[in-house]
């Protein structure tokens, strides 16, 4: 089964969006989740959105490697 | 205006008027030749001098036309390629058409003329060809056949059967990989996607007989088609004493391709190509070999992706992008039907 | 790997090179780590995660791939289905190779049953309303992560009227099966928890599980970079005797999970007794259709004979699901079970370990500790 992977909202439209990954354009479901605006960046899963990800949290993630890597 | 004067039907492949006359308003036009037009049974091509090389190839691609490329280059680009990798000059190339009555002759027409300006940049010469028409449900629109013969000069003779790769030569790919599998399937228009993603199906003989003049140390060469580049590596390496790895970081992917092989869950390595060709190489050559090739109009991202192994011999292992190891396997099963 | 800003530093060699090192530096002792989610058990094995651990940490596919977990019957119930005239089977790729008690959905569709290959349920509706003289019978497979779009897709074709749209639903739900593998004795020292699943359902299903079986679960993205985090997370917890719910894919997975999403699956879905192929029967651990949706419900509305499921003697595919074999253990792995001629589920599915293994590790390669 495919998995859920990233993209970019280029375009809503009432309960669908277009969802484009690195130029492929998706028209996916809305319906599970509230708020998708363009410039969002969302998880593309069986032909819907799923949730949209969170560049902050994201960005935390990546500096716990720096600093868990040192600890014991 | 009768609507049956722009469709195929079963008249047009009976062998009486109305076949004599697709053929010269349709065939004649667009490949006329000196050979062709004789209109005999068979074409004499007269005298070949050297080894012969003989391939046939059939295409049944679903739909028809797809960005970069349609049934018709397919069936002549095909051929071509089979030839040239083994080191042939394509010389002549025959066509034969199954049309499904009712097939708009538009279509036809579109097709014909692409097939004509394939073979026309290969340097091949349509030399013999067939119309059947089959009634309305029993094929898809129309199904190609295309067989092709040239000349293999005997400096090249080894290429085809991998005898002359030895342990140390590198592995090229020349060009990005998975586009045609891509394309057609986004052209299909089944999955709500819409991809930029274009056909690499090219007639590659030019740019593989430049390649041979310029470098010796060339080992083999194949087509990778249907199975993908995989394919092509697992095929070459099984049962022999050697092995090969590839390093993923070095194998060429558009972002679009890579996406919608992502989506949709198809390994890159698995998808077919239709202008995309792997060489083995002395790897004396290989980097000035692949600095040739990307000057290619056909070659653009040709990169040195690998190298043949003494160890683990008969398989092909992958150096994943983040230094893992993994076995790249054939692939099971039809991933994409009617790819080409 | 997909562009994408976010998800291409997870990506990152370097980094990933540095949690390896450190998961070397801090692991003391082996640990059994297991997955349940076959994004994870593809993730792994395409990017050679394994090769990178030290050789004391062994990682084990559990029940993660919903094809693999789909008991025959559903595919003799698809098959009987597909022999109906006017029925169209609309399935993702994976099922139709799947073996059920005397034939597949791909053998069927050679015979001429009309058996359709969709991305989504939505594909399925859409199809339902384009041929309105057939029945679309949509087989839907797949975790908290995929039943929310089956609902919504029978969410659509109620609110569009449409008549001609069915279910048959396999849909199951994780917590459940992850308890019963413990249940059962198999010995798992952590869980590397499904990240699209917790994106629906949010940390808290794993709570119980850490709190009664004190084994620590971390919840992780599906970049390489995501998973040697989480594994490395993991041996820390072991190490030093902890067993708490840790989130490390963060940047999808809230504390709440997606509300919307569990909303929509359980408007339509209420949970049932299902059972697993390999582990038996596990309460509560299905989505049936509710009775108002009754009308979308195939297994309700669409009558037929359903062969009596027998077959694949010398198959331990159960086993291998638990995490207790793996594929070298089984008499049939590479012969005569092979991904072209399956016996097992386990082999069809490409999540699945033994299709997994053929594919990846049939000489696998470890790094010394």
């Amino acid at each position: 089964m495919c998995l859920g992977i990233p993209g970019e909202v280029t375009a809503v439209d009432g309960e669908w969006a277009v969802v484009n990954i690195n130029g492929v354009e998706y028209r996916a479901g809305l319906q599970l989740v509230d708020n998708v605006r363009p410039g969002d960046w969302v998880i593309l899963h069986a032909g819907y959105v799923l949730e949209k990800l969170d560049a902050a949290q994201a960005k935390e993630t990546l500096t716990l490697i720096a600093d868990v890597c040192k600890k014991p | 205006m009768n609507d049956s004067t722009h469709r195929i039907h079963l008249g047009h492949g009976a062998g009486g008027r109305l076949t004599h006359e697709l053929i010269g308003s349709m065939f004649m036009r667009h490949f006329g030749n000196p050979i062709l037009l004789q209109r005999a049974d068979a074409g004499i091509i007269g005298q070949l001098n050297g080894t012969i090389a003989l391939t046939t190839d059939s295409f049944v691609v679903r739909p028809l036309f797809f960005p970069g490329g349609d049934i018709g280059k397919l069936a002549v680009c095909g051929t071509v390629n089979d030839l040239a990798v083994c080191g042939a000059r394509p010389a002549y190339i025959t066509a034969g058409f199954i049309i499904e009555e009712g097939f708009g002759m538009n279509d036809l027409e579109r097709i014909v003329a692409s097939m004509a300006a394939a073979s026309s940049e290969a340097g091949a010469m349509v030399a013999a060809g067939d119309t059947k028409v089959v009634e309305h449900g029993t094929c898809d629109g129309v199904f190609i056949n295309t067989a092709g013969i040239g000349v293999v000069p005997a400096a090249w003779q080894s290429l085809h059967d991998g005898s002359r790769i030895a342990i140390g030569d590198k592995v090229i790919v020349s060009g990005p990989i998975a586009d045609h599998g891509m394309a057609v399937l986004a052209a299909r228009n089944e999955m709500g996607v819409s991809a930029p993603i274009v056909s690499d199906c090219a007639p590659l003989n030019g740019m593989i007989h430049a390649m041979l003049e310029r470098f010796d140390g060339v080992k083999f060469m194949r087509d990778a088609t249907r199975g993908g580049l995989a394919a092509v590596l697992c095929e070459i390496a099984e049962k022999k004493p050697f092995g090969v790895i590839i390093d993923e970081r070095r194998v060429p992917v558009r972002d679009a391709t890579r996406a919608m092989c992502d989506m949709l869950g198809f390994d890159p390595m698995h998808v077919a190509n239709e202008g995309t060709i792997v060489i083995f190489i002395d790897a004396r050559q290989a980097h000035d070999a692949a600095a040739f090739l990307r000057s290619h109009r056909y070659g653009g991202g040709a990169a040195i992706i690998g190298e043949v192994t003494g160890q683990q011999p008969g398989m092909v292992r992958m150096r994943t992008a983040i230094g893992g190891m993994r076995i790249i396997d054939m692939p099971e099963g039809e991933l994409l039907p009617r790819i080409c | 790997m997909s562009g994408n800003f976010i998800d291409r530093q997870f990506y990152d060699r370097r980094a990933c090179e540095t949690v390896a090192g450190d998961i070397r530096r801090i692991s003391k002792r082996p640990v059994t780590l297991m997955e349940v989610c076959g994004g994870h058990t593809h993730a792994i094995q395409r990017f050679g995660i394994a090769s990178l651990l030290p050789s004391g940490i062994r990682l084990v596919s559990g029940p993660g791939c919903p094809v693999c977990v789909s008991d025959k019957r559903f595919i003799d119930r698809a098959i009987a289905l597909s022999r109906l005239a006017d029925v169209v089977i609309a399935t993702f790729g994976d099922l139709i190779r799947v073996p059920g008690s005397t034939s597949s959905l791909e053998k069927e569709r050679s015979r001429g049953a009309d058996v359709r290959i969709v991305y989504s349920s939505a594909d399925a509706v859409t199809l339902a309303l384009k041929e309105p003289a057939k029945r679309v019978v949509f087989l839907g497979i797949g975790f908290e992560t995929t039943t929310p779009t089956t609902a919504a897709a029978i969410l659509d074709a109620q609110a569009k009227g449409i008549r001609n749209f069915f279910v048959v639903s396999a849909h199951k739900i994780m917590p459940p099966a992850m308890a019963a593998l413990i249940d059962e004795g198999i010995a798992i020292d952590g869980y590397i928890c499904p990240g699209h699943v917790s994106v629906v359902t949010g940390p808290a299903i794993y709570t119980p599980i850490a709190q009664r079986y004190k084994k620590p679960c971390v919840i992780s993205g599906f970049q390489p970079l995501d998973i040697l985090l989480s594994i490395r997370m993991l041996v820390a917890q072991i190490e030093r005797g902890a067993a708490m719910v840790e989130n490390e894919y963060s940047r999808a997975v809230r504390p709440g999970g997606n509300p919307e999403a569990r909303q929509c699956m359980q408007q339509v879905f209420e949970l049932r007794d299902d059972t697993w192929r390999g582990l038996g029967t596990i309460p509560a651990s299905g989505c049936g259709i509710r009775e108002e949706f009754r009308r979308f419900d195939a297994e309700a509305c669409l009558d037929v004979d359903v062969e009596p499921t027998r077959g694949g003697a010398g198959c331990i595919c159960g086993d291998i699901l638990k995490g207790l074999k793996t594929p070298h253990d089984c008499p049939l792995f590479a012969a005569p079970c092979t991904p072209a001629e399956p016996v097992g589920a386990c082999m069809v599915s490409n999540e699945g370990t033994c299709a997994a293994y053929y594919k990846y590790n049939r000489c696998a390669e470890k790094t010394p500790a």
